[in-house]
């Protein structure tokens, strides 16, 4: 019995790692993504908004599965670091998720806010650090908040690519009759995402202070 | 000399001519009010004068100095812009206040953020940062708003948050400093307090450009009115000529509408 809970915390923490650091890598690239579907040069935007399309509209589970063969089909490189693979697919189908939603919170400040900056002599990049950004990190926490406790449900997918996350791990149980592991993979996440929403919920209070 | 001159200034939004040939200049410490049906282009002008919107003809002296010019307007860098506009101060009809700052702050923030251009900022960081709080203290209680000086916009009333909006525009000491229908998002019981505040600024003498509903107002603080229809200047001059006298049918009949009511 003990035995298998070591097996499925350390499965866990796969799904942890994939957690942390696809966010610490997604969100600063979802703003790079947001810059450049709001550019106004035409191409750049254009192409952000496909590669939006075309991430958002295809399943994670695919794009796993792509990430994992396509370089070695296409260029000769087999990527053989499965996690190193799931990383790739992940960070870039969140930070596509990430960047409408921070479109969506930066087009929703209204203009006043820029031009009130802008008559006050302040420059574009100090308008948006000082004035606009903290406004928008408010409007959208509860969008993002969303977001990543889909992520924490999301990283059992790594397993279609080999990664030994704990419902993979879990499901080995089954073949020897034991189906109470793989169940009970559920009380993880649920434990999990029971602290990101105690997290995230301090985090909007903190925000509290102003209305925006 | 005038310390601000337009000249022939014109700008269209596609096909709509918004302002057609707009001149008029303004003396040091005069205080012009700009009267006018919505859409006569009042607040266009304002907004062109704040490099809010890029005029398509004509051009702005300040002090004698040309700041815009249609001709060269595409040539002037981020940097000349940006000079240029703190010649202005813009109080806008929805105050625009910051929200996530106190009331001293939003008063403070720009003043502070230019001040890291200076070149001895470094050396003197503490002296000019207690220079600009000093000047927003002051500048708060000269709106009668000290005591809420750490209060977030959104603790405030309305009239409140104009009066904050106008201690910020006047922290950077524009030359001229500007009102764009400043009450008009107001509920009527709190127009008089910030009505107060502007009066105040005109005893003073500050340099004003004041676009206002309020005939009464304007009456009582402008020394000189114009009045604008569909983009163009119809009249100019003393209010007890522009608003009591006028000389212009369509003057007279934009009048109506407020003696009636």
């Amino acid at each position: 019995m003990l035995d298998i809970i070591k097996v499925l915390i350390s499965g866990f923490g796969e799904n942890l790692r994939i957690f942390v650091l696809t966010l610490a890598m997604a969100i600063p690239l979802g703003l790079v993504i947001t810059f450049g579907s709001m550019t106004k040069f035409r191409p750049i935007r254009w192409i952000t908004r496909v590669f939006v399309w075309v991430i958002r509209g295809t399943p994670l589970m695919l794009q796993l599965f792509v990430v994992l063969y396509a370089p070695g089909l296409l260029f000769g490189i087999p990527m053989r670091n499965r996690m190193m693979a799931t990383l790739v697919a992940f960070v870039i189908n969140y930070a596509a998720y990430f960047s409408e939603i921070y479109r969506g919170g930066i087009e929703s400040i209204p203009t006043g806010q820029y031009e009130a900056g802008a008559v006050l002599g302040m420059t574009r990049a100090q308008i948006f650090f000082k004035v606009v950004l903290l406004q928008v990190v408010k409007r959208i926490t509860p969008s993002m908040g969303n977001e990543v406790i889909t992520l924490v449900k999301d990283t059992a997918l790594s397993r279609v690519i080999g990664v030994a996350e704990i419902i993979m791990v879990a499901e080995r149980y089954t073949k020897q009759g034991l189906i109470g592991p793989l169940f009970s993979t559920g009380l993880y996440f649920l434990l999990f995402n029971g602290l990101l929403t105690l997290a995230l919920g301090w985090i909007e209070r903190r925000m509290d202070y102003f209305r925006a | 000399m005038a310390i601000l001159e337009v000249n022939n200034l014109g700008k269209s939004f596609g096909a709509t001519e918004v302002l057609k040939d707009i001149s008029f200049s303004l003396e040091k410490g005069e205080s012009l009010a700009i009267i006018g049906s919505s859409g006569s282009g009042k607040t266009t002008l304002l907004r062109c004068l704040n490099y809010l919107e890029t005029p398509d003809r004509g051009s702005i002296r300040v002090n004698g100095e040309v700041i815009f010019d249609a001709a060269n307007a595409g040539r002037m860098s981020v940097a000349d812009l940006r000079r240029n506009r703190l010649h202005f101060g813009l109080v806008f009809q929805s105050f625009n206040l910051f929200p996530q700052y106190t009331a001293f702050q939003n008063v403070v923030l720009a003043g502070e953020l230019l001040a890291r251009e200076q070149p001895d900022y470094k050396a003197n960081k503490k002296r000019i940062l207690d220079g600009i709080h000093e000047n927003g203290r002051k500048l708060l209680a000269s709106v009668g708003l000290s005591a809420k000086a750490d209060n977030y916009p959104h603790q405030l009333s309305g009239g409140q948050q104009q009066r904050v909006a106008i201690a910020r525009a006047l922290a950077l000491n524009p030359d001229i400093l500007c009102f764009d229908e400043p009450t008009s998002a107001l509920d009527p019981e709190l127009t008089g307090e910030v009505l107060n505040v502007i009066r105040a600024l005109a005893a003073r003498s500050t340099t004003m450009i004041i676009v206002t509903h309020e005939m009464q107002f304007a009456r009582q603080v402008a020394d000189n009115v114009l009045f604008m229809d569909k983009g163009v200047i119809v009249e100019y001059g003393k209010p007890e000529d522009v608003i009591d006298n006028p000389k212009q049918e369509r003057t007279r009949r934009f009048l109506e509408n407020y003696t009636n009511g």
